[in-house]
């Protein structure tokens, strides 16, 4: 059972503190991370329990939600840290005297098959599987070394005993399990891990490989787009992932706006896709930025598998995988920016890459903005509303406002002009809880959880 | 001292100008002058390059594709090719002239083959001073008043240089096709000089005009032919660390970029920093 979009209720009781229709109300958990790392990429896991964040600074943080209270009828779980670790390190690539940053770019989970917890993280060059897993016991009365682990000596050992295992105070650990490296000349952009559970995919600029998760030293290229001379490079790979059923299936997308849908049982070497995803240019908004801001910086899948929804600088699109010529549907995230892109251009901002995702039922989908802003669209009712992740404007538990930027003309209250929208501040990677309506939103070194709630 | 022949059509004093053309020829000129600073940004930002820190490639990707976006409109509706006409011979098209300038930022006394150097011209634009550094071989560019072609100051350098007995290359003048356009260039601007004296004695040694054509480096070739090349192709150029002179859009990154604030001659730091990172790594690794 999926609730319905909280935020389109709240934009309509947004007068009003009381609860209209369903009465959802949207509430704000902040967490804030203890250093300025900047958050590079929030991913929860198949279940919604736990919620990993990766950082600049090659750090991983996990959160847990918490058992719902049967005694606190009206909260919802709560996201606390669960296990932080460094995942990797800044390296230095000796043959081309360059540094390799330990920023995580991707983190993907793994289904989870027994009591441990597996994801896979990776910076620009190497990936690693990560096991997290949580001690509770102990075990006590050895017969061979003191509690403090100490050898016994030998004189001493009289009486055999078997070692009981005691409760101890909750450990979680994290330990690289896997570690696959040297295979990417350029920078990993995405990781997908496939429905059988058995191969992932990572893809950098030029290239796509083909993991085992066992294997580490080998991985099979299934894409290669590098050019012999380099010099006629006009098109690189922005994002990859994997169809979530069909384990032969995977599209990539790419600076010139194209997404390409590969099967790999038809070669080895799936440079000739399966399918072509483009939409026709319009010549009457043609510009000398059409072509950045027709770069793809995401592309996700529907739940279904029916759709996939890619993301350009200034907007959301919805493709049917059966329809090649032109997306379905199409969102304006701020096309308030169309006539600023020469400024955006100049700043670097016309480069961000914005992250989108579908809520659980695929019914609604989100992606972020600048000035800390977020938008969703539900897809059936084809509205839409705008939210900030700021703490000025939100405190724990307390209903999020819709925001709205000024396009022009008298300015209301509480509007914000173009202008005066904080580029610094931009909203690049969200999350949407598998199943229910919880959101999570990375705003430079912050992550704020929403959640709504039934009163 | 304007030597692109481009005379200016319309003057003050023609009555029969209507407002609509002088809007619209404002308009045009203002779309030429939006679409030059945007090629010129493009190019300093291909050019600044991280030493550390590979760049992205996407977004360099992305930048490089405008830039030849801008420069096969310029060539397009003509304004690319008058410029390029002035020193290169008949019958070449303009896109044999949209070579980058492209200069080794360390010297190498075992390289055999010319250090090379070729053109982009600015329509209209201001005046370019080239200046080299011959101790780290880096390329200075000066901002002055005059509205000259970059390529007749090339040939003034050169020429300049060839009286202030600097070695050169004879073979590398032979190839160039800029000589026919040379003399002309150096005929019309010579009373016109605002060149400093002394950027004279700081010409690099050898010159060899490109045109277009990838140049010979089975020199270089020989010496990292063990080498994967791979790793170098787009990456070096983008990071500065040359190792083989490669032609094309990305060699972009070298070009003039005009320092719009002084005038004074600013040097790129590129060399000289990358020099300091790399013995500052040094002392890291043979310290440690």
């Amino acid at each position: 059972m999926f609730l319905p979009l909280p935020a389109l209720h709240f934009a309509l009781c947004e007068k009003s503190n009381r609860f209209l229709g369903n009465g959802h109300m949207l509430t704000g958990v902040i967490s804030s991370e203890p250093s300025a790392d900047i958050i590079s990429t929030v991913e929860f896991n198949c279940s919604g329990e736990l919620l990993a964040t990766g950082d600049k600074g090659g750090r991983v943080v996990i959160f847990q939600r918490e058992q719902e209270s049967k005694n606190r009828l009206l909260s919802r779980g709560e996201y606390n840290v669960y296990s932080t670790f460094q995942s990797h390190e800044p390296e230095f690539d000796y043959l081309k005297s360059l540094e390799i940053e330990e920023k995580i770019n991707k983190i993907r989970w793994l289904p989870q098959q027994n009591a441990a917890h597996f994801l896979l993280s990776a910076n620009d060059k190497t990936i690693k599987l990560w096991k997290i897993s949580e001690r509770d016991k102990r075990a006590e009365g050895y017969n061979l070394k003191d509690e403090d682990g100490r050898l016994r000596d030998q004189f001493r050992i009289t009486t055999l005993r078997v070692p009981v295992l005691m409760p101890m105070d909750l450990m979680v650990e994290a330990s690289p399990r896997r570690i696959f490296a040297n295979a990417h000349t350029y920078h990993i952009n995405s990781i997908s891990v496939n429905s059988d559970y058995e191969t992932y995919l990572s893809a950098d600029d030029l290239r796509i490989n083909l993991w085992h998760l066992e294997i580490t030293d080998r991985s099979f290229n299934i894409v290669d787009i590098k050019p012999a001379n380099m010099e006629e490079l006009t098109e690189v790979i922005t994002a990859a992932e994997c169809h979530p059923h069909q384990c032969n299936v995977f599209v990539y997308s790419s600076s010139k706006g194209t997404i390409r849908l590969c099967d790999t049982r038809a070669a080895a070497l799936c440079d000739r896709h399966s399918k072509f995803f483009e939409e026709p240019e319009d010549p009457s908004s043609r510009s000398f930025f059409s072509e950045i801001i027709s770069s793809i910086s995401d592309v996700k899948f529907s739940h279904s598998g029916r759709y996939m929804m890619t993301r350009d600088y200034l907007s959301v699109k919805v493709w049917d995988l059966n329809m090649e010529n032109r997306p379905v549907e199409t969102y304006q995230v701020h096309e308030y920016l169309r006539s600023k892109l020469c400024s955006l251009y100049e700043n670097d901002c016309i480069f961000d890459k914005f992250e989108c995702c579908w809520n659980g039922s695929d019914s609604a989908i989100m992606t972020g903005s600048y000035n800390n802003f977020f938008r969703m669209f539900d897809r059936n009712t084809r509205r839409d509303i705008t939210l900030e992740a700021s703490r000025e404007n939100s405190k724990p538990r307390a209903m999020l406002k819709p925001r709205k930027v000024c396009t022009g003309g008298k300015r209301k209250k509480d509007e914000i002009s173009v202008d005066s929208l904080d580029f610094n501040k931009k909203i690049l990677h969200t999350a949407w809880h598998p199943k229910e309506n919880v959101i999570a939103v990375a705003a430079t070194n912050n992550l704020y959880i929403f959640q709504d709630k039934i009163n | 001292m304007f030597s692109k022949g481009t005379k200016r059509k319309f003057s003050d004093g023609d009555e029969e100008i209507s407002d609509e053309s002088l809007v619209g020829a404002r308009v045009a000129s203002s779309y030429s002058l939006q679409r030059q600073s945007l090629l010129d940004m493009s190019l300093i930002k291909l050019q600044l390059c991280h030493m550390l820190v590979e760049p992205n490639l996407c977004r360099s990707v992305l930048i490089a594709n405008t830039v030849r976006q801008i420069q096969e409109e310029m060539t397009h509706d003509g304004s690319w090719h008058m410029v390029t006409e002035a020193f290169c011979g008949p019958g070449q098209s303009p896109s044999e002239r949209l070579v980058a300038t492209e200069v080794l930022c360390r010297s190498r006394e075992q390289d055999a083959e010319p250090k090379l150097f070729s053109v982009i011209s600015y329509e209209g634009c201001r005046e370019e001073e080239v200046v080299a550094d011959e101790t780290l071989c880096s390329v200075s560019v000066s901002d002055t008043v005059s509205n000259v072609c970059l390529a007749g100051r090339v040939g003034q350098c050169w020429e300049k240089s060839e009286l202030s007995g600097v070695e050169r290359d004879e073979e590398a003048l032979e190839d160039s096709r800029l000589d026919s356009g040379e003399d002309e260039e150096i005929d019309t601007e010579d009373g016109a000089s605002t060149e400093s004296p002394k950027t004279t004695g700081q010409v690099f040694g050898t010159f060899e005009i490109k045109n277009g054509s990838p140049g010979p480096d089975s020199a270089l070739e020989e010496l990292f032919s063990d080498v994967d090349t791979s790793y170098y192709d787009l990456d070096t150029m983008l990071t500065g660390m040359q190792s083989a002179p490669k032609m094309g859009p990305y060699d972009l990154l070298d070009s003039l970029a005009p320092s719009h604030s002084s005038p004074s001659i600013v040097s790129t730091p590129t060399c000289r920093s990358d020099l300091n990172e790399l013995d500052h790594i040094m002392e890291i690794i043979v310290g440690s």
